[in-house]
């Protein structure tokens, strides 16, 4: 048996640096989070004091616990969740099938029909903002959560449409075919077949939308007063609170992005050794 | 089990026909073989019979069922595909069972019948795996396991040993032989491959843009073809076309210098045209060459000789055209030697010279 000869000098010092630039990156983005993570479950002392510790000296829940027992904080979490799921929903029934079409069938238009898909996202809802207003007005969707969350899924749409689209096109048509001649409806031949191998890729675009409806601040900023999103309540209350609020705050916020990323990473990965796009 | 009859079926995608009017009866329990080269229609027809298609024009009956207009579920069909579309999400067990399960048949039955199928295809082992787990050829066993495991009037296949690599495909063509001689259903099966049509069908269908040109049993399909293109894609090498001129209101041939007598089937016919100018056809085993000229020789000279080891394979030019001779193995011929080249009268065929049909 011979040793395998060590790779040469170059490949090994190339390697060091790209794993020196990922720990970097990954430095860059995971700092700020820990160090809010820590001022989060630090008492409201430590918190107002200077300089503050790198390392968590004192756990406790009192930040927290102010943060979210302070006035609408809960309502606003509520309303939040509520919109997400709104959004998330409306945009799956009225994305996949879309999506579903756009793989599978050839229609006249279906070029024209993508490039309108993407064009929504043309218009900049700041200036949408009046005519949308005054239409939510007249028709009572002002200021609810079902009103926010059909903006927002208005903006997901796109997304949500050319995704799962690709995904079908990553599932072959001939399974549908095969289960078909096998006695399925075409239907059935979907909930079978089709559908249980792009849930996955179905599930990261669920959570893409949620994520997008959570983090929205804009639309739900002005569409709503007493029933305001988490992000839209926070925006306007934030420069005006104490320290502890804020960091317990944008740690409450980051808590859910952090934890779908997770959540998605385990669906992003194959669920049967099959690779989906 | 039921015959299949297919009248004046066709398929149009925007311009392209696929399928032209095509009308083909397959008797209960026939295996036939659609062949033809790549994008003659051969999936479309087949797609048709299957419901996958809806034809524009024409019938589909399976027995007495016209099925023309029932969906794909209702026609009571299984079907390969070459691409095998084992379902990813389903153990093998599943897959094998699915179409049983559509049926509502009991656990038990189910179970039976599985692994009964899956022992005809040597695959009991694999039953508790999912399909990434498995080679394209067992990939290809669960298909074929899967097709035949429910009860199916006719049983459909699209090329599906085109994906095995060569050594896999010869085993797998002898095992479903045997696999369906002993299933005794009507079979439809798509290749392009004219080895593969000739060692499996009881009959082949020669299809070329769209239409059939012949159904006939292999050898008469390889002997008898009813076209120049039939002659050309069958056997290899492919049947050598000669111009030639039917002489004396049909009592001889010349090819050339050479004279040749009829007999038989081709004397009848060349009598029905009378003189005038033909394709002659004849298979490079129906040729010997010989190394002296004789009364009714064609001279030319080799060009390629290519062993083969249980025969030789040369290439001739005539001043007529280039033709492939089988000689044997031991002979001794040498490139750029002159060569006479003696046709066997009973095996030749003659064909129109402009629409290339059998006369
Ligand atoms: N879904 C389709 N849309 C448009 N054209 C098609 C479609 N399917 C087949 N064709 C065309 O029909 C012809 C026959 O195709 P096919 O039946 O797949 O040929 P084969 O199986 O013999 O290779 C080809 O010209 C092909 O391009
Ligand atoms: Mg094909």
């Amino acid at each position: 048996m011979t040793a395998r000869p060590a790779p040469p000098l170059s490949r090994r010092l190339s390697r060091v640096l790209v794993y020196l630039a990922a720990i970097l990156v990954a430095l860059y983005i995971l700092a700020p989070i820990y160090l809010i993570a820590v001022m989060a479950f630090s008492p409201r002392a430590v918190v107002y004091g200077y300089p503050k510790p790198l390392l968590p000296t004192q756990i406790s829940l009192e930040t927290i616990s102010f943060f979210i027992n302070s006035y609408g904080i809960l309502d606003s979490v509520k309303n939040s969740v509520l919109v997400a799921v709104f959004t998330l929903v409306i945009s799956l029934a009225i994305g996949a099938p879309a999506g579903y079409a756009l793989a599978r069938y050839i229609f006249p238009g279906g070029d024209i029909y993508r490039i309108l898909i993407l064009s929504t996202r043309a218009f900049p809802v700041v200036i949408l903002s009046i005519p949308l207003i005054t239409t939510y007005i007249s028709w009572g969707l002002d200021d609810s959560a079902l009103g926010v969350a059909l903006l927002h899924t208005a903006m997901a749409l796109p997304t949500t449409i050319l995704v799962t689209s690709s995904i079908f096109v990553g599932v072959s048509k001939d399974l549908e075919e095969a289960a078909m001649t096998m006695g399925c409806t075409r239907a059935g031949a979907f909930r079978r077949v089709a559908l249980p191998l792009a849930l996955p890729g179905l599930a990261a675009s669920a959570i893409f939308t949620f994520m997008l409806s959570w983090n929205e601040v804009f639309a739900a900023a002005i569409l709503t007063l007493q029933n305001q999103t988490l992000p839209a309540r926070l925006i306007v209350q934030l420069n005006q609170s104490p320290i502890p609020f804020r960091f317990a705050g944008g740690f409450f916020i980051l808590v859910p992005a952090i934890v779908f990323m997770l959540f998605a990473r385990r669906y992003l990965f194959s669920l049967w050794g099959v690779k989906l796009r | 089990m039921a015959e299949i009859r297919i009248e004046n079926v066709r398929k149009e995608f925007g311009k392209v026909v696929a399928v032209k009017d095509v009308s083909l009866v397959i008797p209960d329990r026939e295996f036939i073989v659609l062949l033809g080269p790549s994008g003659c229609g051969k999936t479309t027809l087949l797609r048709c019979i299957a419901g996958l298609e809806q034809v524009d024009g024409g019938r589909v009956y399976f027995g007495d069922r016209d099925v023309t207009d029932l969906p794909v579920r209702q026609r009571r069909i299984s079907m390969v595909f070459q691409s095998y579309a084992v379902f990813p999400h389903m153990t093998v067990f599943e897959n094998i069972a699915f179409g049983l399960r559509m049926q509502h048949k009991p656990d038990v039955e189910v179970k039976r019948r599985v692994q009964a199928a899956a022992e005809l295809l040597h695959i009991e082992e694999l039953l508790a795996r999912y399909p990434a787990q498995l080679s394209g050829g067992q990939r290809q066993r669960v298909a074929v396991a899967r097709a035949i495991a429910y009860d199916a009037d006719v049983l459909l296949m699209d090329e599906p040993l085109s994906n095995l690599d060569a050594l896999l495909r010869l085993e797998m063509r002898a095992e479903l032989k045997r696999l369906i001689e002993e299933l005794q259903t009507t079979v439809v099966y798509v290749t392009h491959d004219q080895v593969e049509a000739l060692s499996l069908g009881d009959r082949i269908a020669v299809m070329k843009q769209g239409e059939i040109l012949q159904v006939d049993s292999p050898l008469t399909v390889y002997d008898r073809p009813a076209a120049h293109f039939v002659g050309s894609f069958i056997g290899n090498p492919p049947m050598n076309f000669l111009p030639a001129r039917v002489i004396d209101g049909g009592a001889g041939l010349t090819v050339g210098e050479a004279r040749l007598m009829l007999v038989g089937e081709m004397a009848d016919a060349a009598r029905r045209v009378g003189s005038q100018e033909v394709w002659l056809g004849i298979r490079a085993e129906n040729i010997e060459p010989l190394t002296g000229p004789g009364p009714t020789t064609l001279p030319g000279r080799i060009l390629v000789v290519e062993p083969l080891g249980s025969h030789t394979l040369l290439t001739v030019r005539t001043a007529e055209a280039m033709i492939k001779v089988n000689a044997r193995a031991d002979a001794p011929f040498r490139a750029d030697q002159p060569v006479w080249l003696k046709l066997s009268a009973d095996k030749v065929r003659l064909l129109d010279k402009t629409t290339g049909r059998a006369l």
